[in-house]
């Protein structure tokens, strides 16, 4: 009778000696955190972005864009196949060129068609279009698959299309190479541990804790900073291109740098492009003193520009940044030296960002920006502090009512069960690497209400089983017996919506559903195991002729 | 002194529920319908969660000019713009969606830019951006927690208890359900994610709270067997009803001080969490309870299953 197992007494002081040492640190401030020794736990609560200020960014990667670009390059090279020449470095006596028409990528680049004039050429052309072909690559090596998908449609017209299984796998390299290149760049500014994931199939979380700027943030990572030179096309007057009569090959783009020149006409096919950078760095112009970028070629750039520079003296080319051109200067004379500078109405800032994108790589496709939230982190701190007292306020109240409601003793170790509670909670959430968040806090405090509850069905099914007749000791016993069914029962339904609510949850709703799921378990610890301890230890010492309540 | 201090429950309270539950009943489906036809007609006040859109909240360190601002905004091609205040006179929040087709993030840059040159200083210590594509995914996943976890209580009431019993939980639910969406319809609270982490808890409030009630119904069924149910359904209320009433006031005095001091974000939550404790704990006596009159769990079975596992006892 009211025999507690010497177990149960020993679990419930290593649970509540390991959560003190585990919540401990939380209270500690970090100069002394950081002197102590390293045996010690250290850790503490990780405060979610509302709390702690800071930004959220989730990007999406527009793969479609590095579809296009596939199936552009797949739209150049079948001309060249079609008409028979070979491809640079191969081998074998020409083929005979196939007669063709209509040759284009459909506006929304999704599929390339091409008509060819003389039907029985059609086998050969297919033949010659898959060539192109290149292997998908899954997760572990190649899947066997081709990439392009060849139809013919109606007439003698070939739609070229990529295959869904190359779309994927495009898209996850789209994505972890976004990722690299993000990280590279955070690095470089030296912004403060930000935490770079990939959810979902083609999405990007950014993380930026504490003070920061979310404008330049968002420049720095949602770049393309696709970096490209190019010929200016000067074949027609830029009033003719204005007009629209814009010669195959070329392309109109804006400079929004110069309104003496608000559009360049340029070739398409780049000189150069970023990719052969090997150095970038902000600096000035030596005979202007405007800010600018200068860069440094690899060997293979360096080479192919001072070809381009050396056969087309006294013709201009563009600069071009993400579809926008930064200046289009003459070239005055070959330049061999495998490095120049970018000039472009720079500020100091715009040019060290740019030198910055430039030496980190361009992303492989856009980022779009889904969804952003900053907090500043003065908010974060007035959170803080709201929540403590919203939190001090609740747990006064409740030891007020429950000392009032079930007297000195039984109010007295409800309290205790709940102090232990709160503390469990945080040492669980640090040991675990919980994030806490402002709903996490109004969970913490609707915890501190509703855990009070399991004393609360212990305590009033003792006094009925003491009203029914029994004695103290068998109505401590049968309370608690028949009690615990019941608090299980009801545990149960409150933890199945917690877990929904952190499977469903995003961000701060999720730091909610941690504190109520944590707050259910360890309320079922201290209600059940800890207050059947106390009340026994307190019926063995007093030997009571009745229940206090 | 004699403890207990305070006795909020005569320690044998012989209350007639069940004669009042025809007349709750009623109160019930007007209340019901009415949240409804607020619901469609009042329409609930979405935040930019699950609209999409913009919120940007400004603090200068002067009183703002809310006309000022209101038409500056207005002449940048914004669509649905409001300024309105915001607990100071130096503060103001600022929502808009993007002009069609423009990129959202890039507009609230544009829109930080316009407002740093009209208040030189000004802060901006919010700033929230949910494109279409996430409000609508927020949306989906919302509806779809709340439908999972319906679903997923009702389940384990009928599997720890019987079919009717999980159909009076399931009517218990619904009517909660209701009753604070038409409340957040009529007081126009915004409703965002939180709400529905709200609406979550308020479900995990009110099935415990008819989890205990239909605990003891079971327990009085067995040790009763000739009892009529309308009597077995008063005495498990009245012999749980001060357990019902102290853990509705302690979780009560609780988001008492969140809401008092918590700042707007969280009294949005405290004030439907506690409107859910009231709504929760009535209903699993006037709701979940009664539904049992209408559509009485066996109790023939309820005996037989006692019996066996009392025959699988060594």
């Amino acid at each position: 009778m009211l025999h507690v197992a010497r177990w149960r007494v020993l679990a419930v002081i290593i649970v509540t000696l390991l959560g003190l040492i585990f919540a401990l640190p939380n209270s500690i401030p970090a100069s002394i955190r950081s002197a102590m020794p390293s045996f010690l736990p250290n850790k503490t609560v990780n405060l979610g972005l509302d709390l702690q200020g800071g930004s959220y960014l989730m990007f999406e990667v527009e793969a479609g864009a590095v579809y296009k670009a596939r199936l552009e390059s797949v739209a150049d090279d079948l001309s060249r196949e079609l008409r028979g020449q070979k491809r640079p470095g191969e081998l074998g006596a020409a083929k005979r060129p196939i007669a063709f028409s209509g040759r284009g990528l459909s506006p929304d680049g999704e599929v390339v068609r091409v008509t060819i004039d003389n039907s029985a050429d059609i086998p050969e052309a297919i033949k010659r279009i898959a060539a192109l072909a290149s292997p998908v690559v899954g997760l572990s090596g190649p899947t066997g698959g081709s990439d392009l998908e060849i139809k013919q449609a109606a007439g003698s017209v070939l739609e070229i299309r990529l295959t869904q299984e190359a779309k994927i796998s495009m898209t996850r390299r789209a994505v972890s190479q976004s990722i690299e290149v993000i990280r590279r760049r955070i690095d470089e500014t030296g912004t403060k541990e930000p935490a770079i994931t990939r959810q979902g199939v083609d999405r990007i979380v950014v993380q930026a804790p504490g003070e920061s700027d979310p404008e330049k943030l968002k420049r720095l990572v949602g770049q393309t900073a696709r970096l490209t030179f190019q010929m200016v096309d000067e074949s027609i007057s830029p009033a003719e291109a204005a007009a629209g009569r814009i010669p195959p090959g070329s392309v109109l783009l804006a400079q929004p740098g110069d309104p003496n020149e608000p559009f360049v006409l340029v070739r398409r096919r780049a000189l150069v492009t970023g990719d052969n950078l090997t150095k970038a760095d902000p600096g000035f112009d030596q005979q202007t003193g405007v800010p600018s970028v200068t860069f440094q070629f690899d060997g293979a750039g360096g080479r192919a520009f001072a070809r381009a520079t050396t056969e087309n003296v006294g013709k201009r080319f563009a600069i071009v940044l993400d579809d926008k051109v930064l200046s289009a200067p003459s070239i005055r004379e070959p330049i061999l030296a495998g490095s120049g500078q970018i000039t472009g109405n720079f500020t100091i800032e715009s040019a060290n960002e740019l030198a910055t994108l430039l030496r980190a790589g361009a992303l492989p496709a856009p980022l779009k920006v889904m969804e952003q939230r900053t907090v500043g982190p003065e908010l974060g701190r007035d959170s803080i502090n709201a929540g403590a007292t919203a939190g001090i306020i609740a747990m006064l109240l409740i030891v007020v009512f429950m000392i009032l409601a079930y007297g000195l003793v039984f109010g007295g170790i409800a309290i205790i069960a709940l102090a232990v509670n709160l503390i469990l909670i945080i040492a669980a959430m640090t040991g675990v690497g919980a994030t806490l968040t402002l709903p996490g806090i109004a969970g913490l405090i609707l915890t501190i209400g509703a855990a009070v509850d399991a004393n609360v069905l212990i305590y009033e099914r003792m006094r009925e089983e003491e009203l029914a007749g029994r004695s103290t000791a068998l109505a401590i016993d049968a309370g608690f017996k028949r009690a615990i069914v019941t608090v299980m029962d009801a545990n149960v339904t409150a933890l199945l919506t917690a877990l929904i609510l952190f499977y469903f949850g995003a961000g701060p709703v999720r730091g909610f559903a941690w504190t109520l799921s944590i707050g259910v378990i360890t309320s079922l610890f201290t209600a059940i195991l800890m207050t059947q301890v106390l009340v026994a230890a307190w019926y063995w010492r007093t030997k009571p002729k009745r229940l206090p309540i | 002194m004699k403890w207990p201090f305070i006795k909020l429950i005569p320690k044998n309270t012989q209350f007639g529920f069940v004669r009042f539950s025809f007349p709750a009943a009623i109160v019930s489906v007007v209340l019901c319908m009415g949240s409804l036809v607020a619901c469609f007609t009042l329409g609930l006040n979405f935040g930019i969660d699950f609209k999409g859109g913009t919120v940007v909240e400004a603090v200068w360190d002067r009183p703002i000019n809310l006309a000022q601002v209101r038409q500056q905004i207005g002449n940048m091609g914004l669509r649905d713009v409001g300024v309105q205040d915001f607990q100071e006179p130096t503060q103001a929040m600022i929502r808009f969606l993007p002009p069609d087709g423009a990129d959202a993030s890039a507009t609230v840059d544009r829109v930080k830019g316009e407002l740093r040159t009209m208040m030189p200083g000004v802060k901006f210590p919010r700033v929230e951006v949910v494109g279409p594509k996430v409000s609508e995914e927020l949306g989906v996943n919302g509806a779809l927690a709340l439908g999972i976890a319906i679903v997923l209580v009702v389940l384990y009431i009928w599997t720890r208890f019987e079919l009717q019993m999980g159909f009076g939980s399931i009517v218990a639910l619904a009517h909660d359900i209701i009753l604070t969406l038409g409340f957040m319809a009529v007081t126009q609270l915004d409703f965002s994610l939180t709400t529905i982490a709200a609406l979550l808890t308020i479900i995990g409030y009110s099935m415990n709270d008819t989890v205990v009630v239909f605990d003891r119904m079971r327990e009085n069924m067995r040790k009763y067997k000739k009892m009529p149910l309308g009597d077995i359904i008063d005495l498990s209320t009245n012999e749980t009803l001060s357990r019902t009433i102290i853990t509705a006031l302690t979780t009560f005095l609780a988001l008492l001080g969140l809401t008092v001091v918590g700042g707007e974000t969280m009294q949005v939550f405290t004030i439907i969490m506690l409107f859910g404790v009231f709504i929760g704990t009535y209903s699993s006596i006037y709701v979940a309870a009664p539904v049992l009159i209408l559509w009485p769990p066996k109790r023939g079975i309820e005996k037989a299953v006692a019996k066996t596992a009392a025959d699988a006892r060594p």
